[in-house]
């Protein structure tokens, strides 16, 4: 078909400077941060690719990049399998589905920051509940702000209480769209339950748990606000996540130019990633 | 293999859905459970299928006792309403899925699958799924599920109903066919009359959770056990009327009167209501020995080959509506006064309960 003329272009126009104001522009003075040296008084000088380079090759960022592929891997793994077991397990009908829904959403309507506090003082070994009762109740050397181990546990268990509602609350709104005949066909097909549930149950979930595991892998890559609140990062660097260590060369030590390569290279990590990840999860409905 | 019930019964929030019913349903011929919806054949199927738990009583095949058999492990086929198929799965799998679960050696499934596919021409589209069919399709592979599957009882809840009258009509003629000399019990619900008459077979007449009569077609068509059954296969709409028996002579309203033959004739003296086919009620007197009625013509259909008139009894002070159904075309005027013949002969007599008795 010709093209008759180029309105349509100013339709484009607000979305698209929107969205030059929001995304563009600001991910613009990243790249020229990320490309250039500055000091005070806004002097810069051209550095080229130096910083990428830097970044890619110092042991801090490997470090930095295992521990938060590592969080994110626990995460996913805990959270989508238990997420998916607490939806299975909820009542379809009757007086205690809306009970269990709101249970189930009062954890995500909780404020980041709020959960970090919580769960710091939660924790704490002498006056937290939970702290205080598994070193002084039950005699186990917990203590989160000293012991790597017990600050990964600590987050790890705070992120999965937090969290795992979203793919629980996802799973069943997958589950419930099941229509009873399903269930009925698979009795008379002779069908286990774990048939029903990988042929019938899960291909209905595939698509809310695509989308599950796509939210929780971007929100668990770019984490800060609950470990930061939590633990610092810390104790020493263990739990200095991604983002943490570049709000800590960004804002502590005040380097900007490699800083903004760092959030280049995060960026285009987490692009990657959520690509193949979807890619992957939508392969056999393409063809 | 025979399908029994015995005294079953259902209780839904504390009131009895399914009264105590049973029924002895066997292979060989179409077992149609004919009711209006929510007269309880799905239900009744759920019970035989042990997809619902019973309140009482007990299911047999062939006469063992598998009340509390799984529905796993009953060897059964369900075809719904709705066209159930697997959505993920290709039509082959889904044919294939009951003989998979039953862990079949590979070729014989094979076998089988194609089979079912070629008696319900599903073979073209043995690698597409359920979406990329139409809806004929779909209820075809359900259909062959059933088939290939040779399971004891196959049920069919209302299989055509949400097909198109073609694709219903074309099914419909099939079906029967399909399940001949498979020996399993096949068990159909329905809501038509007209469609348990076209399967032949037995009939399970149901109303209000209860089966009302059961038998083969023609005769609960012939011979009605009661009101509702002699309502229930007619087209138009069966007539009813109000008569008094005195004597060996019955009344009709005020000055129609003809003298009872039969089994009527030796009835207590009493109030009857008589049911009679339109086409026992005719606008010319053909025959010797019919009973002339005065109505007033309220309604005229011509077809092609047949008249029919709904004309009220108000001249023999009855207020009920008659239908006339005869051959040709007979010239009607709407409001006059028509006489009209009916066959005495043809009338069932029922007692103020609704049962038959002449």
């Amino acid at each position: 078909m010709k093209t008759e003329n180029q309105k349509a272009w100013f339709f484009v126009l607000p979305v698209l400077l929107l969205v030059a104001f929001n995304a563009l522009i600001p991910m613009m003075t990243v790249v020229n941060y990320s490309v250039q040296e500055t000091f005070g008084d806004n002097v810069f000088f051209w550095q080229g690719l130096d910083w990428f380079e830097q970044i890619l090759r110092s042991d801090r960022f490997h470090a930095a990049l295992g521990r938060q592929f590592l969080f994110t891997f626990l995460i996913l793994i805990i959270e989508v399998p238990l997420g998916i077991a607490i939806a299975l397990s909820m009542p379809r009908q009757g007086f205690w589905v809306p009970v269990c829904l709101v249970l189930m959403a009062l954890p995500m309507l909780i404020p980041w920051n709020v959960v970090g506090a919580m769960w710091n003082i939660f924790t704490l070994p002498d006056i937290g509940l939970l702290g205080y009762f598994l070193n002084h109740t039950l005699g186990i050397n917990y203590d989160m702000t000293q012991d790597p181990i017990a600050a990964w546990v600590t987050i790890v268990t705070m992120d999965v209480w937090h969290w795992t509602s979203l793919v629980v609350l996802l799973s069943y709104a997958g589950l419930v769209s099941i229509p009873d005949a399903y269930y009925q066909a698979a009795k008379i097909d002779g069908a286990s339950n774990w048939s029903v549930f990988r042929y019938i149950q899960l291909p209905k979930m595939k698509t809310v748990l695509t989308i599950a595991i796509l939210l929780r892998f971007m929100d668990s890559f770019n984490i800060y606000t609950e470990p930061f609140v939590l633990t610092g990062g810390g104790p020493g660097n263990s739990t200095t996540l991604l983002s943490i260590d570049l709000v800590k060369i960004a804002l502590g030590q005040f380097d900007l130019g490699p800083a903004a390569a760092m959030s280049l290279i995060y960026f285009a990590i987490t692009l990657l990633v959520s690509w193949l990840f979807y890619t992957l999860m939508t392969k056999d409905d393409q063809n | 293999m025979a399908l029994e019930l015995r005294s079953v019964t259902k209780r839904v929030g504390g009131v009895l859905h399914i009264k105590e019913t049973s029924l002895t349903l066997e292979p060989g011929q179409f077992n149609v459970l004919l009711g209006a919806t929510g007269s309880g054949k799905t239900s009744l199927i759920k019970m035989m299928a042990g997809l619902d738990p019973m309140a009482s009583g007990a299911v047999l095949m062939d006469g063992e006792d598998v009340t509390r058999l799984s529905t796993q492990k009953r060897n059964i086929s369900l075809v719904h309403q709705f066209f159930i198929n697997y959505p993920h799965m290709t039509v082959y799998d889904n044919i294939a899925s009951p003989l998979k679960v039953a862990g079949m050696a590979k070729s014989e499934l094979d076998d089988r699958v194609q089979e079912a596919a070629q008696i319900l021409q599903l073979t073209p589209m043995l690698h597409r799924r359920p979406h990329e069919l139409s809806g004929g399709q779909q209820q075809r592979t359900a259909l062959a599920r059933a088939i290939a599957k040779e399971s004891r009882a196959v049920f069919l809840d209302e299989p055509l109903a949400n097909l198109d009258y073609k694709l219903r009509e074309e099914l419909r003629d099939q079906l029967p066919e399909l399940f001949a000399g498979r020996g399993a019990v096949v068990v159909y619900a329905t809501s038509e009359p007209e469609e348990a008459l076209l399967l032949g077979g037995k009939t399970a007449l149901m109303r209000d959770g209860r089966v009302t009569q059961f038998g083969p077609t023609a005769d609960i068509y012939r011979n009605p056990e009661n009101v509702e059954a002699a309502r229930v296969f007619s087209d138009p709409p069966i007539n009813t009327a109000t008569i008094t028996k005195q004597g060996s002579e019955a009344r009709l309203g005020a000055d129609v009167r003809w003298t009872l033959e039969g089994a009527a004739a030796g009835l207590q003296d009493g109030t009857y209501t008589i049911a009679i086919r339109p086409h026992h009620v005719v606008p010319v007197a053909e025959a010797a020995g019919l009973v002339k009625l005065n109505g007033r013509v309220q309604v005229t259909e011509l077809s092609g080959s047949e008249s029919s008139a709904h004309f009220d009894l108000a001249a023999s002070g009855q207020e009920t509506y008659w239908v006339s159904l005869s051959h040709g075309v007979h010239p009607y005027e709407v409001g006059e006064l028509h006489d009209f013949y009916m066959d005495p002969r043809a009338a069932y007599v029922f007692a103020p309960d609704g049962s038959r008795v002449a």
